[in-house]
């Protein structure tokens, strides 16, 4: 196990990601015991900036403020508690081996490593499974209602890429009453003045001065007004940029601009490619639609995936002839329990949307577009009988209903692979520092756990762990240095710079008043990067992809309407000021997929496939966080590479058949 | 099935908290059944912009039921016609061909619009700020195993807590009363044992914090759990007035 | 004080205050249904009550209940219609389960109060105040209520008056009596449905008690005695 892999591919010299010495096992205590800490008096004295509400964001702002920091918390909602995190369903895993079924620290590591398709980093890994246990304790101890068995103990259920039953769960809302937790910290902390809350505000840019990270620019969406924030560090978790793909399942307000911002202010952005299609959401249904919406992963405990055996059959259901309930059991291809024996329904992700789109790709998908499979639940009403099957996805069962107007209970669900969760972000080092001193990144917004795919229920977790357990520990080595910096005016160069510059720049998109509007311009750039930097990609599609992006630019640049003025409420030049940014990270998107020539994960390169059509890393050539360095404006970005050196597990083919 | 339907659409606009606002009238073609109130909604805005007018402002965010954020007043209902769903779950098959539909904001005193369709509920907010939480820092916590909580309880404090915080039910009552919203964090919080240690003072700050902001008086008309759309139910507004009522005759 | 305060304190005095006059009703109705059993006794009755010290005590602690309870409700009407905001709802429509009593408890209260004011015209006034005043305004005796009660009854309009009078009070108590108990909270998920159905036949009884008066006189079944 102690082997060192050492790529040689990879030039390792550049990039360090800090990782304290010593045994797996042993770093984080290592690093919590020698590090720096903060004491009372001083922490009084600094201020932290905290961008975002989500679980990361909240629970982070909470615990600075309980320890005695004066923290500032942006939320771009009317609310705390309305951050996306609030719609994740189906749990939150942890190593309490409650269940007795042989779940350990080591395997929830070792399941997130592999489910990460050997693309994350060890130590990260190792600590976010470490403090996992404590993030349960904590939410109990907040009053979050998680599910429980009849002796009063809690429950737990299983989830894709696990072998053991390790997910704990509030229903099917297990993200909405992590939340209200940390909003209800959060609340508590604001309550005592602990923390200042600006909601309905967007952070525009980040002010760094001598090298450091010192405050923010915001914009108060309420009044249209451009605002200096200034703190000691910045700490950003404003969540994924999945909504490039403008339908994904995200928040309609969920943006890569903070991403963006830091990247341009010297941060490294990695891994941009490795984003999460989602297997279970309701497929796509007219052009109108705003959003994609998923239906937990959870339902594939019970739910069975099929398509027709037949093309003909899947014709026929297309056309409207047949319905899925017509086809007798030997008509129907359950094709996951076909292909992968060992883990059946309970596939990653990655693994079950590929496996969708080759059905349907062959022909055999079901839904007047042919753009989806069943999820049956036939099977386990008769075992389970109804209600246990209400009482465990009742509300998302409703919500399917109330959108699709079929009765799940009574017929199959469809489905289809939706883009969900980008595993890609801010790159940041062991304490969660970005490559920009005294700039944190946080939650799904940074690069750090889940490699190129992330296993269910571990998005709340790593969330949660970095806001209540990790961050809170780490900034107070970085703080610790500043505690002699007096609090800066907002009145400095750097802070006039920057906000003279977003002034211009959204001058500038006031001006084109051109004729297409910004959703319009948005929806062009989302099937671009569906169709090339989607589910499967090539170099051909990626290089077409650059080619489109480019244009896009140019048209929103050119042709884009923003109606209104800047210096009042104006959500279309909130839309516009994201969209350029999107279109910043699309091609950032395909320009790492591009280089990337294996296959890994949620990054699928048709070129790169084993003859059963499953993904194909490249180990020697590709074992490394690509972070991407900006270099100027309508410049191309430099490559750096962070090796990715595996000392504790051996590296192999991910393999979910036996 | 998905068919198209034409409709009347009228809308509350208003420039700004402290100007007047006015009904303005919008046809809408050719929408179909199956897209949702806000898609519909996203159609007409689009077209308000290729005429070169200012969109309609309405809140909005995860689309999907559960942020809360989406706060319509379509038709006399909060959310619509249709039960327990919010306005973006709100599907236009609910709704005929020729029909006109009246959009309006939450109106409530400690709502005020902040523009168009779009209410500042900070409110809500304010009173969680005053008590709605355990008080507890990070760490130093007991096992999540440490106590047991039978499962009738839980699931009854989940089912308070289920609550979305969208303002619902202070928009349908007609004394403008946020007694649900506050009796599902108090309650839930008081079933708990983690939560029964200060169940007291938080039912006495809380409800302080309701009545200084402006909400009116609960007369248990029941239209906040009508048109829930999470049906959080009024029995956890009893159990509010037992933790405050027993909390007050022991101070 | 938190009985003014806070709104749970006044919607608690509100719901004793309704509690204990719901209390009175029962009382009431109970001494009344008596004239159809047995006017004697019912006489005995009045005479017994009329003008003694416990009698005016009583009725001067439930002179101060309607007091509290109408004042209360003025004052939570007024704060509610300011809780509502400054623009009212174009489109209002009635939810599911919600009961038109509980939404006009005010309109309600109001009716049943306009009534009482001729209620109390008709017997009290005549019947305790008289006795306690010397101030005879008829040629009626306070302890001949049977009689007295015949008499107005045999005036069909007065029936009819004392019937919608008392179908208000009804709608008034459904929602009443009930949502005194949720108050007090007295009430949790199972016993909700429980609750209103007692609180229904609660309210039925005490007004079917008092309707029989009226309704016996008007079909003539009081020429008998």
């Amino acid at each position: 196990m102690a082997k060192k892999e050492q790529s040689t591919a990879v030039d390792a010299t550049k990039i360090d990601a800090r990782i304290p010495e010593g045994p797996l096992a042993e770093k984080w205590s290592n690093y919590k015991a020698h590090q720096k800490l903060v004491n009372p008096s001083n922490k009084r004295r600094l201020d932290i900036i905290v961008v975002g509400t989500g679980l990361a964001g909240a629970s982070a702002a909470a615990s600075m403020a309980e320890m005695g920091f004066n923290v500032l918390n942006f939320c771009i909602q009317d609310s705390p508690r309305r951050a996306h995190s609030i719609a994740a369903q189906g749990g939150i895993n942890a190593a309490k081996n409650y269940q007795n079924d042989g779940d350990s620290v080591y395997r929830l590591f070792y399941d997130t490593i592999k489910g990460g398709d050997y693309r994350a980093r060890e130590a990260n890994v190792y600590r976010l499974a470490e403090v996992s246990n404590s993030i349960i304790d904590q939410c109990v101890a907040q009053g979050v209602p998680f599910a429980r068995e009849y002796g009063g103990l809690l429950d737990n259920r299983s989830f894709g890429g696990a072998q053991v039953s390790r997910t704990f769960y509030a229903k099917g809302q297990t993200g909405q009453q992590l939340l209200l937790g940390a909003y209800s910290a959060l609340s508590r902390q604001i309550g005592k003045g602990a923390v200042k809350l600006y909601s309905r505000y967007e952070m525009l840019d980040v002010v760094v001065i001598d090298g450091r990270a010192r405050g923010i620019i915001a914009r108060n969406l309420v009044s249209g007004k451009i605002e200096r924030f200034f703190a000691h560090a910045v700490v950003v978790g404003t969540g994924g940029y999945g909504n490039t793909f403008f339908l994904s399942t995200n928040a309609m307000a969920s943006n890569g601009s903070a991403a963006i911002q830091m990247y341009k202010k010297g941060a490294y952005f990695a891994n941009p490619a490795y984003a999460q299609i989602h297997p279970t959401c309701i497929p796509v249904h007219g052009e109108y639609q705003s959003k994609l919406t998923l239906m937990s992963e959870s339902l594939r405990n019970d739910g069975r995936i099929w398509v027709p055996k037949k093309k003909e059959d899947a014709e026929a259901i297309r056309a409207g002839k047949k319905k899925a309930t017509d086809l007798s059991e030997d008509e129907r291809d359950y094709y996951l329990e076909r292909r992968y024996p060992a883990f059946g329904n309970l596939v990653p992700r990655d693994v079950a949307s590929r496996a969708a789109k080759e059905r349907c790709d062959a022909g055999y998908g079901v839904g007047n577009t042919g753009l989806a499979v069943y999820l049956d639940f036939s099977a386990a009403i008769e075992r389970l009988g109804e209600n246990v099957v209400r009482a465990r996805y009742g509300n998302l069962f409703q919500m399917y209903e109330k959108i699709v107007d079929d009765n799940p209970y009574n017929t199959p669900m469809m489905i289809y692979p939706a883009i969900h969760y980008t595993m890609g972000g801010i790159w940041v080092d062991y304490e969660l520092q970005t490559s920009v001193k005294g700039l944190f990144c946080i939650g799904e917004a940074n690069f750090s756990d889940h490699g190129a795919n992330r296993l269910g229920a571990s998005a709340l977790m790593q969330g949660l762990a970095d806001g209540y357990f990790v961050l809170p520990y780490t900034i107070q080595n970085y703080l610790a240095d500043q505690i002699q910096t007096p609090r800066m005016s907002t009145e400095l160069p750097e802070f006039e710079q920057a906000e003279k510059d977003i002034h211009a720049k959204i001058e500038k998109i006031m001006k084109i008043q051109g004729d297409k509007s910004v959703d319009s311009i948005h929806r062009e750039l989302g099937l671009i990067m569906w169709d090339f930097v989607g589910m499967g990609r090539n170099k051909a599609g990626l290089e077409t992809a650059l080619e489109k992006i480019k244009a896009v630019r140019h048209e929103f640049w050119t042709k884009v309407y923003v109606p209104g003025v800047s210096a009042d409420m104006n959500v279309e030049l909130e839309k516009a000021l994201r969209l350029a940014d999107f279109i910043e990270i699309g091609e950032l998107m395909a320009r790492d997929a591009l280089m990337r020539e294996e296959s890994c994960g949620g990054h699928f390169r048709e070129e790169y496939q084993t003859p059963e059509g499953e993904a194909l890393r490249n180990d020697e050539e590709f074992s490394f966080a690509s972070c991407w360095k900006f270099t100027g404006e309508g410049k191309e970005p430099e490559l750096l590479k962070e090796a990715l050196d595996y000392e504790f597990i051996h590296r192999q083919q991910r393999n979910y058949k036996s | 099935m998905e068919k198209s339907i034409n409709l009347t659409l009228k809308v509350w606009r208003q420039a700004g908290p402290k100007v007047k606002g006015e009904f303005e009238t919008y046809k809408v073609d050719n929408v179909s059944t199956d897209s949702s109130f806000l898609e519909m909604l996203d159609v007409l805005n689009e077209s308000l912009i290729k005429q070169r007018k200012e969109p309609i402002v309405f809140d909005h965010d995860c689309r999907e039921g559960i942020c809360g954020m989406c706060s319509l007043y379509i038709n006399g209902h909060p959310h619509g016609p249709d039960g327990e769903i919010t306005t973006c779950q709100l599907h236009m098959r609910n709704f005929h061909d020729g029909q006109t539909i009246t959009v309006e904001p939450w109106r409530s005193a400690a709502f005020p619009i902040i523009k168009d369709l779009m209410v500042d509920r900070g409110a809500y907010d304010k009173i969680i700020q005053a008590g709605g939480y355990v008080s507890v820092n990070t760490g130093g916590v007991p096992d999540g195993n440490a106590i047991a909580i039978g499962k009738n309880i839980a699931d009854e404090a989940m089912d308070a807590a289920s609550c979305i915080g969208c303002g619902a039910c202070a928009a349908a009552c007609k004394n403008g009363s946020a007694m649900l919203f506050v009796a599902a964090k108090v309650s839930q919080l008081a079933l708990l044992p983690q939560g029964k240690v200060e169940a007291a003072h938080r039912a006495k700050v809380m409800v302080a914090k309701m009545d200084e902001l402006g909400f009116g008086n609960c007369t248990n008309t029941g239209a906040c759990e009508a048109e829930c759309p999470k049906n959080v139910s009024i029995s956890h507004i009893a159990r509010l007035n037992r933790e405050f009522l027993s909390a007050k005759f022991k101070d | 004080m938190w009985l003014i305060d806070s709104s749970i304190g006044r919607k608690l005095i509100m719901s004793i205050t309704g509690a204990f006059l719901v209390l009175f009703l029962l009382f009431h109705s109970c001494m009344n249904i008596v004239v159809i059993i047995s006017p004697e006794a019912y006489n005995a009755i009045c005479a017994f009550l009329g003008a003694n010290w416990y009698a005016v005590a009583g009725t001067s602690v439930l002179a101060a209940g309607f007091v509290i309870h109408i004042l209360y409700a003025l004052v939570l009407s007024y704060q509610n219609l300011r809780a509502r905001g400054p623009e009212r709802y174009a489109v209002t429509k009635n939810q599911k389960g919600v009961s038109w009593a509980s939404r006009n408890m005010l309109i309600l209260g109001a009716v049943v109060f306009g009534f009482l004011a001729l209620h109390m015209y008709n017997f009290w006034f005549k019947m305790q105040f008289a006795e306690l005043s010397g101030i005879h305004t008829g040629n009626f005796e306070p302890s001949k209520g049977a009689e007295y009660v015949k008499e107005l009854f045999s005036n069909k309009v007065y029936c009819g008056i004392y019937i919608v009078w008392l179908a208000a009070l009804w709608l008034h108590l459904t929602h009443g009596v009930w949502s005194a108990l949720q108050t007090t909270g007295l009430n949790n998920k199972t016993w909700l449905p429980r609750v209103k159905v007692i609180s229904n036949i609660i309210s039925t009884i005490v007004i079917l008690m008092f309707m029989s008066i009226p309704v016996y006189y008007l079909f003539g079944c009081g020429s008998c005695i």
